[in-house]
């Protein structure tokens, strides 16, 4: 019960933010110049001249740049919604008020954790619907695996949202930025790193891609949602710098589950034990 | 339930600790805290900054874990979730959510505390009207200022009837007017047999409100005054008259614990007030010529400072 309550008062806080507004219009921003974008290239008179079939993987190509942006504004947006959830409260004492409450601390973490999961969910759904709406009624492009891919750009935000609220039991909201984005960073140049190494076939850049994808998963998480998202005639193409060349197995989407559940259990286990 | 309805009596302690402890790093928070207070009463935590009160109130409400010692909080482990339905909690400074409105913050720490939507239909509104912010029921707290967050923090610490109720500071950034409501609050507390503990610098206030208080310095309990039940407490008694002379000081030590003489005027103190006749007769038989003589019992302030010594510094 007083889970619920907790995660209910977390997801009004979290809506409340300036942060999710803010890129929820950043959102409609980039989804208004994407779908003008994408109006003026259906309409170009040199690609009308294109075949049909190489003009559908086309458009579906660009389409991965739009998911790409809206991957990029839901990962910032989980980190800075929920960064001081903890540390700020904890720095500022109000959380003096709910711990001394008949609730466990574990119950007091989850809750907010489900009410940032939930909020998150909602902004992926929006902002994931929008660049499929421009894909389906400008381009006419239906992608495969639509569904799975916004189930794991969901993944990627709940892993980032986990890290964020385990390096928030330890310390300050600013540090606690610094690390999560920067591990987030780090995968991101270690994804290219993989993808590059692919292609050159240096199997020394695919070790350190996968080895970044051990330390944080999220980009990895994106790339096979961006993969099962292409047809496997985009794959074969490279149409785009998105186009994903080597895609994460299943036993790493399994790691990043793994990943999620053990940074929640060691944030429960710090925060059931730290002073408050 | 209104703010008043009475607690079932009972006669075990509230609070019963034995060598709480509390190191950070190494510094010692905490030396070891031993202090029993009984249900029903109204406690007070004395002490200087950096004494450990604040520490030593997270301890117990379980927001900092003790080093070492251990505590009973109404015959329960103080570690325990569920006897946090039987406590109230005003932190210093209390701040919450600034997007809520008085009645939801109310309503949402009633339902954390195990209150029913009916209970709460009743109860919010008694304790907005308990703390006098009725009118500012649907207001957000972030246009509150400081006297009304104490007061909005006072009632989610009472809302749902507890049996012990901790109040850090609860007269900071109050007015006049509002320091009385607290007052009368506690007061109120005490009539229907809840606990309250509560730590504050306002000696005065502290003076008048509570039944017990305690001493702490460095993490120890250094000394406790009963403020009802000690008639016989030291008393200062201030003499003014002529032919006083030193001959006559070893005399009076046998009623007096200390006497300084400084031209017309004789200081004295006395544990007992029943002594105050015989010096009175014996400084007259010794000649002394008595244009006045005023006993003053110690004040709180003045045991403070007496039991806390000099200001060292911070």
């Amino acid at each position: 019960m007083a889970l619920w309550i907790i995660a209910r008062v977390t997801f009004l806080e979290a809506a409340r933010r300036k942060i999710l507004w803010t890129a929820l219009l950043a959102a409609a921003a980039f989804l208004a110049l994407f779908a003008t974008g994408m109006h003026y290239q259906v309409r170009d008179a040199h690609f009308t001249r294109v075949p049909p079939v190489l003009r559908y993987q086309i458009l579906g190509s660009i389409l991965q740049i739009g998911f790409y942006a809206i991957d990029l504004l839901a990962v910032l947006m989980t980190v800075l919604t929920s960064v001081d959830t903890l540390s700020g409260e904890i720095a500022s004492a109000t959380i003096h008020a709910i711990a001394t409450k008949p609730i466990h601390r574990s119950q007091l973490l989850l809750g907010k954790w489900l009410g940032f999961a939930a909020m998150i969910a909602v902004y992926v759904a929006l902002v994931f619907c929008g660049v499929l709406s421009v894909g389906y009624f400008i381009a006419g492009v239906r992608l495969p695996g639509a569904l799975e891919g916004a189930s794991l750009i969901y993944l990627e935000c709940l892993v980032v949202l986990t890290a964020t609220f385990l390096f928030g039991t330890w310390f300050s909201t600013l540090t606690n930025g610094v690390i999560v984005l920067g591990m987030h960073g780090l995968a991101f140049i270690g994804g290219w790193l993989e993808q590059i190494g692919t292609v050159t076939q240096s199997d020394r850049l695919v070790t350190l891609g996968i080895l970044s994808s051990i330390i944080m998963p999220s980009e990895s998480v994106w790339r096979r949602a961006s993969y099962v998202m292409q047809s496997t005639a985009a794959r074969s193409l490279d149409l785009s710098p998105f186009a994903t060349r080597s895609a994460p197995s299943g036993v790493m989407m399994a790691y990043a589950v793994f990943y999620l559940l053990v940074a929640l259990f060691a944030a429960l286990h710090h925060f059931r034990n730290r002073d408050l | 339930m209104s703010p008043e309805e009475p607690l079932p009596p009972t006669d075990h302690l509230a609070i019963e600790t034995h060598g709480l402890r509390k190191v950070f790093g190494s510094k010692v928070a905490v030396r070891g805290l031993s202090l029993e207070v009984r249900r029903g009463e109204i406690f007070g935590f004395l002490g200087p900054n950096g004494a450990g009160k604040s520490t030593s109130i997270k301890m117990l409400l379980g927001l900092v874990k003790p080093t070492s010692g251990h505590a009973q909080i109404l015959d329960q482990p103080f570690s325990s979730v569920e006897v946090r339905r039987k406590i109230g909690f005003l932190p210093e400074d209390f701040r919450f959510y600034d997007w809520l409105t008085a009645t939801e913050l109310l309503a949402l720490h009633g339902r954390l505390c195990g209150l029913t939507p009916a209970q709460l239909r009743d109860r919010v509104p008694a304790f907005l009207d308990l703390v006098g912010l009725t009118a500012h029921r649907d207001r957000r707290l972030r246009g509150f200022s400081k006297g009304m967050l104490q007061r909005i923090g006072l009632a989610q610490a009472l809302i749902h009837g507890p049996e012990l109720v901790f109040l850090d500071e609860p007269t900071s950034g109050l007015d006049p007017m509002g320091r009385r409501l607290v007052r009368d609050i506690i007061r109120d507390q005490r009539k229907r047999g809840a606990t309250v503990f509560l730590n504050s610098h306002l000696l005065s206030e502290v003076e008048i409100t509570c039944d017990t208080v305690v001493f702490i310095k460095q993490g120890e309990v250094i000394g406790s005054r009963d403020l009802h039940s000690s008639p016989d407490g030291e008393v200062h008694v201030y003499v003014r008259a002529h032919n006083l002379r030193q001959e006559i000081l070893p005399a009076l030590s046998q009623w007096t614990t200390s006497a300084e003489l400084a031209g017309e005027t004789l200081t004295i103190s006395t544990r007992s007030i029943d002594a105050l006749p015989q010096i009175l007769r014996f400084l007259v038989s010794a000649g002394v010529d008595v244009f006045e003589f005023t006993p003053r019992r110690f004040s709180l302030e003045e045991s403070f400072l007496k039991i806390m010594g000099e200001d060292q510094g911070l």
